[in-house]
């Protein structure tokens, strides 16, 4: 009887040690969000929140500063909307190729491809996309300088595009043979049944892969900082410009005071996004277990 | 009563192993014939081969004589999915798709390029109808599909698969998932089409063949046995195994 105490108190420390250890990951997130908040909102208040948000100037180190985000903000919604416009189309179709036409070995290989490409470091897409990109948009626009927002965005396209073709592959081979097979004995062809049956299957599958990939593009900082020319300008194409996280990134070196203070605020600016796209993934995927 | 289908010397392999060997076998025109026999004697395999379903496993080799109609289908001209318009299915496990009812009976018109409203709505209805399932669900047609009861996703199947106004419907065990009343449903439905259409249903259940087909074949390890018409063959059957099997000596 002793013995089989002794056994239970085991188990319960192990229980609690399991515990402790998931709180930590709890607490790392409550602290980042605590601290952002206390860290972000002076600067807001200083500045005023619609002259924060809206202002259309960002000169933090002038005499006279002036701390509008409006470019970084637009910037970042731009890039990824535009990583989006290319990734997403090439992605899914990917995807639909490898659950569903691919030869065996065919998949293996290309999947084996997009594994790798997933674990490229970003800095390394970004001094591809400096060699590479920059100088071919340079030469292509005639503009004295080719770091600009077309070469983040074909920057962030190829990055997201490991996320979107995984999870949507997934979602691809879980849709129950059973409907495809209704499906191509009613005379459909095989393509007709992928695109009318199997897709539908695996909208919000598919829909969390875009989320995702979205996710990545908004806080991707690294790549973008070395092919965007990180120039506060409001963003045009092939001008230079800058993201919220490279304009976190650039000048927290020698920031103080205000400015300091200002960069936090982007931050937190940053940190509300992902919060809204973690939101509406988890919005698909509950809608996933629903069907 | 003439044959819809006519099959000579067929044979099937999956990879290296044989599954059917030389069946022949005729289906009459309008009627219900049972393929029966114990679990993996290839008639399910052979249920699948009237409308090429079996191409989509790989390895499979076919030889012999298939025809509908006079068409060898097995032959390389032959358009698969017009073969499959004209020979539906209706498998094991109930399987609309993750759709509206209304869309799911519309499936199949509309890959075969109806696009008019009014046509699809006469002929989802009429389909309904025919499967016996339109005054269970006309007032929720634009509901999802997966909502519905075992039995009624089997109708609503059935009515899938009416709504391409096939000639021939091929049933892999359609009732093995459904309970005894939703059974008796399916089996009065197919008493009822047989007027119309062809069918021919794999069953496990030896009461099920006796109470609604016209004809029977007897599988055992990928051979035909026995063929004939259902009464005979359960009352004086000519083979000892068939005997054996329909007395419920084994199997």
């Amino acid at each position: 009887m002793k013995k089989f105490s002794k056994k239970n108190c085991f188990e319960g420390m192990v229980q609690g040690i399991f515990l402790l250890l998931g709180l930590v990951t709890v607490g790392c997130v409550l602290l980042v969000t605590i601290y952002l908040v206390i860290a972000g909102i002076p600067a807001i208040r200083k500045i005023g929140f619609i002259e924060f948000l809206f202002g259309r100037t960002w000169e933090s180190t002038s005499a006279e500063p002036s701390y509008g985000i409006l470019p970084f903000i637009l910037t970042s919604i731009y890039g990824t909307a535009g990583a989006v416009a290319i990734g997403v189309p090439i992605g899914f179709l990917t995807a639909v190729c490898l659950a569903k036409t691919a030869p065996k070995g065919v998949r293996k290989i290309v999947e084996s491809a997009v594994s790798l490409l997933a674990g490229i470091p970003s800095v390394v897409y970004g001094l591809t996309g400096m060699l590479v990109l920059v100088p071919g948009i340079r030469r292509l626009f005639h503009v004295p300088d080719g770091a600009s927002l077309l070469a983040a965005v074909i920057v962030l396209a190829v990055m997201i595009l490991p996320s979107i073709i995984k999870v949507s592959v997934t979602a691809l081979d879980a849709v129950p043979k059973e409907y495809e097979d209704a499906s191509l004995a009613l005379g459909a062809t095989p393509i007709e049944t992928y695109f009318r049956v199997s897709v539908p299957a695996a909208r919000s599958g598919i829909a969390a892969a875009v989320v995702l990939g979205i996710g990545r593009a908004v806080g991707e900082a690294m790549a973008v900082m070395m092919v965007s020319g990180n120039v506060a300008n409001m963003p045009g194409l092939i001008q230079s410009v800058r993201f919220l996280t490279t304009a976190v990134a650039s000048e927290m070196s020698y920031a103080s005071g205000l400015q300091r203070q200002a960069l936090f605020s982007i931050a937190l600016v940053l940190f509300l996004f992902i919060m809204l796209i973690n939101a509406s993934m988890n919005f698909f995927l509950k809608g996933r277990k629903e069907e | 009563m003439s044959d819809i289908i006519t099959v000579r010397d067929m044979c099937l392999w999956y990879g290296n192993h044989q599954a059917l060997s030389n069946i022949h076998i005729q289906i009459p025109e309008k009627s219900i014939t049972a393929l029966i026999g114990p679990s993996g004697c290839g008639k399910s395999t052979f249920l699948k081969s009237l409308n090429r379903m079996n191409d989509l496993v790989p390895d499979v080799r076919i030889t012999g004589d298939i025809r509908y109609k006079g068409i060898d289908i097995l032959g390389a001209s032959v358009d698969v999915n017009e073969l499959r318009r004209e020979i539906g299915m209706v498998f094991q496990k109930p399987n609309p798709f993750p759709m509206s009812i209304y869309d799911n009976v519309a499936y199949g018109p509309r890959t075969h390029g109806i696009r008019n409203r009014a046509k699809l709505d006469q002929i989802v209805e009429q389909s309904l109808r025919d499967a016996a399932i339109w005054d269970e669900v006309k007032d929720r047609l634009q509901k999802n599909a997966l909502g519905l009861s075992g039995g009624q996703q089997q109708r609503l199947c059935i009515a899938r698969a009416l709504a391409v106004k096939p000639a021939v419907l091929l049933m892999d065990e359609p009732t093995s998932a459904l309970d005894p009343i939703a059974t008796s449903k399916i089996e009065d439905l197919c008493t009822q089409l047989k007027d119309t259409y062809t069918i021919v249903m794999v069953t496990h259940n030896m009461q099920q063949a006796v109470r609604i087909s016209d004809w029977t074949a007897f599988f055992l390890l990928g051979e035909l046995i026995e063929c004939g018409d259902t009464e005979t063959m359960f009352s004086t059957p000519k083979d000892q195994r068939t005997e054996d099997y329909i007395t419920g000596r084994f199997g």
